[in-house]
């Protein structure tokens, strides 16, 4: 929990921000153009969009896990030159601008996981997996799976986004062992699930409003 | 009884190929569209290259012409006629045909500008919220499900494409290519379309 409050207060120190605002002054018309820019890729509703790569939903997401990625992609814990080019150019008081519209959006889900495999998706996110010793998802992600925190929302979230985050964890996250980060967590989890309670519990949650 | 579904595998397996071969043989529409969109479907100016086009693109295209949308002057003059008599299962069977060729690169843009131009592609300009083409139309700009592949499309067509979204036309779709093309300077549409006129 400490990155978060970490680049909240870089946010607050950069700024000039006076104490007991709620945010840092930030120009309306450069706001509005760079949430354009990210809606541009990510869904006018921050849904979402299915394009070569899965790009994943925005819409509802925890601001604090949110900040923590476009940190994670400047510092290379996210190997993603897309990403790490737009966030690149962002202000800490951009970031905090921007995580708050996007937690606060709440479109339906883009949907598209197989309908068949929402049970037994439901089941693995509830109760875990105890033959491989994995925890049941909702013990953090929450009971609706909205996520708290540095914990994302995974509700509503993209089919195909999710079975590449599961299946490349190791691969994708914590990449950068200088700025080692919270993802070490999921790490034994997406090891521990098989492909197909992968497919299972994605399809359920990319259904879940 | 146990016959019967061999027989119609086989009857099935007949009509299939037969299908395919309709297909592929020069049909009368087939001729229509090579008329303008080269023997091989190549492309040939103005007419893009249909070879190697997704088919889901190709028919949203034909439908949306079909239906006066996709509104910009060649299109107005030379394809909403050719597109307004095709039934459901001619749109689809074009499309089928013509995504299945090899694609030939263009390769006719100002390789000065193609570094530019493959910039832009790959990271965008964030400074100027203009979003990486990468992420939707893929590495090698293959596009993906309705999203067109426009690598190696002819330079003229690829910059008079992207100029037409900020000209107006095709007001009704769907994000996000309308106000991504429109943030576009004229020189960054340039260096994009010379870029993908040589992308393989």
């Amino acid at each position: 929990m400490l990155l978060p409050s970490a680049a909240v207060a870089f946010a607050l120190s950069a700024t000039g921000h006076a104490a007991g605002m709620d945010k840092p002054v930030l120009h309306t018309g450069s706001f509005d153009a760079k949430i354009e820019y990210c809606q541009d890729c990510h869904g006018p509703s921050g849904q979402g969009y299915r394009g070569f790569y899965p790009i994943p939903r925005l819409a509802g997401q925890q601001t604090e896990y949110f900040e923590n990625q476009l940190h994670a992609f400047v510092e290379r814990r996210r190997p993603n030159n897309i990403m790490a080019n737009v966030a690149h150019v962002l202000s800490p008081a951009m970031i905090t601008h921007l995580a708050s519209r996007f937690h606060s959006m709440n479109p339906a889900p883009l949907g598209g996981g197989p309908r068949q495999l929402i049970a037994a998706g439901r089941k693995v996110f509830e109760d875990g997996v105890p033959d491989a010793n994995v925890a049941a998802c909702a013990a953090c992600h929450g009971p609706d799976a909205l996520g708290r925190g540095q914990i994302p929302r995974l509700a509503g979230q993209l089919y195909p986004y999710l079975l590449k985050e599961l299946t490349n964890w190791s691969l994708e996250r914590g990449q950068n062992p200088a700025h080692p980060d919270t993802s070490f967590i999921m790490a034994p989890v997406a090891h521990s699930l098989t492909r197909s309670e992968i497919e299972a519990v994605a399809a359920y949650l990319s259904n879940l409003k | 009884m146990k016959h019967i579904p061999v027989k119609l595998a086989a009857l099935v397996a007949i009509s299939v190929a037969a299908s395919v071969l309709a297909a592929r043989s020069e049909n009368l529409a087939v001729r229509n569209c090579t008329w303008c969109h080269g023997a091989a479907a190549q492309g040939y100016t103005p007419a893009p290259r249909l070879a190697g086009q997704k088919p889901q693109y190709i028919e949203n295209q034909l439908v949306s012409l079909r239906a006066h949308r996709r509104n910009n002057p060649f299109s107005k003059q030379n394809m909403w006629g050719a597109a307004g008599g095709l039934s459901p299962q001619a749109v689809h069977d074009l499309a089928v045909y013509f995504s299945s060729l090899t694609p030939r690169a263009a390769d006719d843009g100002d390789h000065e500008l193609a570094a530019a131009g493959q910039s832009i592609y790959q990271t965008g300009i964030p400074d100027a919220n203009i979003a990486a083409c990468v992420a939707c139309h893929g590495p090698n700009a293959e596009g993906a499900g309705m999203i067109p592949r426009i690598g190696g499309l002819a330079y003229t067509y690829l910059k008079r494409r992207l100029e037409q979204w900020g000209e107006g036309y095709h007001p009704t779709a769907q994000p996000p290519m309308p106000r991504v093309a429109t943030k576009l300077s004229r020189d960054q549409i340039e260096a994009l379309a010379s870029y993908l006129s040589f992308v393989k």
